[in-house]
């Protein structure tokens, strides 16, 4: 019991915080991990890695037919040539939304996702619900997040796997002519690669 | 805790999903060891997909997802176990001396291993 004791003035681990250490000395003891490697993994994840390196790649998609075209064919090499890579080695997937598709991404096993281009997942994408629903019902689901597209759509929805992990490309909003990639990254939301949402509409003036 | 209630909850926290990542830090270490181990080659990504699975399917898995890394751990756990790196009774006893390191030292100093006074 972790407040059981007389002297309050105490450290204690709670029990999750203290079978991390325990791991972490027994695989540091066997040459497994390096501390050190661990910070900066930590240290990656928390700031280095996010969503803007997919918007990056989605607007460099809508300025460049050329670039598009090659993410289509060969995703993990054209987001490998904006150095960034995968840790997993995993393969990526682009798909694309038109007028008459909407694309959307689950992983119904576990968690995967497209760490590399997107960071780590929201808590909704890890959640029982969104992974069981989003495969029954995508309409719904699309629905909790504020999107409703027309009965003529059609959603098709991508799950994941450790080896195949997929980003969407949204559709370019309108009135963006013109804009270079740096402006057109910021329309581009993380759930509008996730397919839960839409890349966002400039203001208008 | 519904979808509807988790995607408010996540954008209340920052817009355009720049949340922070873990939790606790203990989350954020139990998630590099994975990285860290795949990358020694302990496991395929594939078999950690599946102990990670295995866990997030139990029976009282939690809607809201709180419990993922709890899941995670579990299933970092039951990798080492199964790869014999470490038995399930020496995971138990050295996390039971963390505890008891964490106890024996005083607040405001770093909790060190060698402050369990059980340590033998």
């Amino acid at each position: 019991m972790p407040n059981d004791h007389d002297h309050h003035h105490d450290n204690e681990l709670d029990p999750m915080a203290a079978r991390v250490r325990a791991l972490e000395t027994i695989l540091t003891e066997k040459g497994l991990i390096d501390p050190l490697a661990i910070d900066a993994i930590v240290e990656t994840y928390e700031t280095k890695v996010g969503p803007r390196n997919g918007a990056r790649v989605v607007a460099k998609a809508w300025s460049d037919p050329e670039y598009a075209d090659w993410l289509q064919r060969d995703a993990t090499a054209a987001i490998a040539s904006l150095s960034i890579t995968g840790r997993q080695g995993e393969h990526m997937q682009a798909v694309f939304n038109t007028a008459d598709t909407h694309n959307l991404v689950v992983c119904t096993l576990c968690s995967c996702y497209p760490w590399s281009v997107l960071g780590l997942p929201p808590v909704w994408y890890k959640s029982p619900p969104y992974r069981s629903r989003a495969v029954i019902d995508p309409r719904g689901v699309l629905a909790e997040f504020g999107v409703v597209l027309p009965e003529t759509t059609k959603i098709r929805v991508w799950d994941s796997t450790a080896e195949l992990r997929y980003l969407v490309i949204p559709l370019r909003p309108e009135g963006t002519d013109g804009l270079d990639e740096a402006q057109l990254a910021e329309f581009v939301t993380r759930d509008s690669m996730i397919g839960t949402g839409l890349a966002s509409a400039p203001e208008a003036a | 805790m519904s979808l509807r209630e988790l995607i408010t909850h996540s954008r209340g926290i920052k817009a355009n999903g720049d949340t922070p990542v873990f939790a606790e830090p203990w989350q954020a270490e139990a998630f590099a060891m994975v990285i860290a181990l795949h990358q020694k080659g302990l496991f395929t990504w594939n078999e950690w997909a599946n102990a990670l699975s295995g866990q997030l399917k139990r029976p009282g898995a939690l809607d809201d997802a709180s419990d993922y890394y709890q899941c995670w751990l579990l299933a970092l756990e039951s990798l080492i176990t199964l790869k014999n790196i470490a038995g399930k009774e020496d995971i138990d006893q050295l996390t039971a001396a963390w505890q008891r390191a964490a106890h024996a030292t005083p607040h405001g100093q770093p909790i060190k291993l060698e402050n369990d006074p059980d340590r033998h």
